[in-house]
């Protein structure tokens, strides 16, 4: 569904990837994980066309994304819910998902979607006139993942959904990430919280300073030693299992 | 001063407000979505009144005819403005934004001086634009009548577009975040054309609606009003359509009974908004109605 062959990306001068090769099959979930400063969002943001690409290529179900603009890439069926949620806060929750269905013009679809939506997050339903920007951490994470399925994509890019949230809404985002997967979409999901990811990943990348380290399905990462080392905390776990 | 004489000064203040408050809404608008104070906006005002003269004068078109025809190609000229001159430096540090607004406005006010040349052009205001109607001691020209009527429909509609309309959800949105607008498949570039045609159109109908008030038709005649209608705008608290209006009506009563009460400050008129501004910025740099923005 998704090629990236041997991505390259400069800001100004700075080389944040230097050749990053990632493939993300129909139906899957596949993990990019990585400290700070790896080159995870600058990825994304290339597939999503957020920053221009220096060399390489990105292709989306067969379509070249090099040059495209961004909102050309999501009408093509990717949607991206961008790192720190970037809900529109002066907006309503429904006008904020109806933003996701901008160019959608059916409305019974919209209305259908909508309350697909707010069946799945009965909690929303009581605030649909309110302003997203008065909603919780966990609360507007979840109006920003609907945001971008009411565009029903096919391939979605997750920027750390997880980042900044209480740890039992950090389990609902992953299970609503393995739901969204088994109703049929793709995702692409960057983490810093490798553990949780890898758990419910098909296939897993370790980026480390713009370059792809590691990869392989996340069993195999989850059992990786260096990634145990450097991600899971995994020393101490070894310790306490020895016991 | 008795209580006509104070009536008579406050239609004449709301009229002068309504014209500051037309074209400060457009100021708004495009700093709401753009963080830009496109200072070339009261230029439109001159493109517009400009329009309606040849379409008049040399055309020979009918008035209304001729208006539409300004509000259209003023429309145009706002969206060819932020397609030539703001949309290659989006990206650019809001500084050379601002710079480049200033420059085109001089642009215009040269380009016109080059074009047409300096000397005012007398506008012809069609005749049921003049005269007034009289009412005891009450003489309320039909023109005031007229520009607050245009004024309030405008705005009606200006601010369902806003709050009604799928476009204008857009434009919201787009004032706290472009990149992410852009994310949900929406042409950003589009939205923002839309909200210039929308904020030119009203500066064209306050562009002619002035004409028929102040008929001199000039190169310059938009910098002034436009100065104004920014400081009515940064009143009103600098984003807010229905503040910008506000504040283009005490605007203009201010300068309006001040002169009023106190003949002898006529000469200091265009002192007094510039004076409302300092205080404003002192004392609430977010205006009237204006939000704090966590910027």
């Amino acid at each position: 569904m998704l090629q990236i062959e041997d991505l390259h990306v400069s800001y100004g001068g700075i080389k944040a990837l230097k050749g990053i090769s990632i493939e993300v099959g129909k139906g899957e979930i596949v993990s990019l994980l990585g400290s700070n400063g790896a080159g995870k969002s600058t990825t994304v943001r290339a597939i999503s066309g957020l920053v221009s690409i220096g060399s390489g290529e990105i292709n989306f179900k067969g379509i070249r994304l090099k040059g495209m603009s961004a909102h050309k890439i999501q009408k093509l069926g990717l949607a991206h819910v961008p790192e720190g949620r970037k809900i529109f806060s002066n907006l309503t929750v429904n006008e904020n998902l109806l933003m996701g269905a901008y160019n959608n013009r059916d409305k019974s679809d919209i209305r259908s979607l909508l309350e697909l939506f707010f069946r799945r997050f009965p909690a929303m339903d009581c605030k649909r006139e309110q302003l997203a920007g008065t909603l919780s951490g966990g609360e507007q994470q979840m109006l920003a993942i609907g945001r971008a399925m009411m565009s029903k994509p096919e391939l979605l890019v997750m920027d750390e959904p997880s980042l900044g949230l209480a740890p039992l809404v950090v389990n609902d985002v992953f299970n609503i990430i393995e739901g969204i997967r088994k109703e049929g979409t793709t995702v692409l999901l960057i983490e810093q919280n490798a553990n949780a990811a890898l758990k419910i990943s098909d296939y897993a990348f370790l980026l480390e300073n713009g370059r792809i380290l590691l990869e392989g399905t996340g069993v195999e990462l989850l059992n990786d030693p260096r990634v145990r080392a450097a991600y899971l905390g995994g020393a101490e776990d070894k310790a306490d299992s020895d016991k | 001063m008795d209580f006509s004489f104070a009536t008579q000064q406050i239609i004449y203040g709301l009229t002068l407000g309504c014209l500051y408050g037309l074209l400060a809404i457009g100021y708004t608008m495009v700093y709401g979505v753009l963080r830009l104070i496109n200072f070339a906006h009261g230029d439109l005002l001159m493109v517009s009144a400009y329009v309606a003269f040849f379409g008049i004068i040399i055309f020979s078109l009918p008035w209304p005819l001729a208006f539409v025809g300004a509000a259209v190609l003023t429309a145009m000229i706002g969206i060819l403005i932020d397609r030539g001159a703001y949309k290659p430096i989006r990206k650019s540090p809001r500084i050379s934004a601002l710079i480049t607004a200033i420059g085109v406005s001089f642009f215009l006010e040269n380009l016109a001086l080059v074009l047409i040349g300096g000397r005012p052009k007398s506008f012809p205001t069609p005749m049921m634009f003049n005269g007034s109607l009289t009412l005891g001691q009450l003489k309320i020209p039909v023109l005031s009548l007229w520009v607050l009527a245009v004024t309030l429909v405008l705005l009606i509609v200006v601010v369902t577009i806003i709050h009604r309309t799928r476009v204008g959800m857009a434009m919201r949105a787009l004032s706290r975040d472009i990149e992410t607008v852009s994310l949900m498949g929406i042409d950003e570039n589009r939205v923002i054309s839309f909200t210039f045609a929308l904020g030119s159109v009203l500066a064209a109908f306050g562009g002619v609606m002035w004409c028929m008030k102040y008929p001199a038709v000039e190169p310059f005649m938009g910098v002034i009003p436009g100065l104004k209608a920014f400081v009515a705008a940064v009143l009103g608290g600098i984003g807010n359509v229905t503040g910008a209006a506000i504040g283009g009506l005490i605007l203009g009563l201010a300068e309006v009974l001040i002169v009023a009460i106190e003949p002898d400050w006529s000469g200091y008129r265009d002192a007094i908004a510039f004076c409302i501004m300092i205080v404003i910025l002192l004392t609430r740099p977010t205006g009237i109605m204006g939000e704090n923005l966590p910027d």
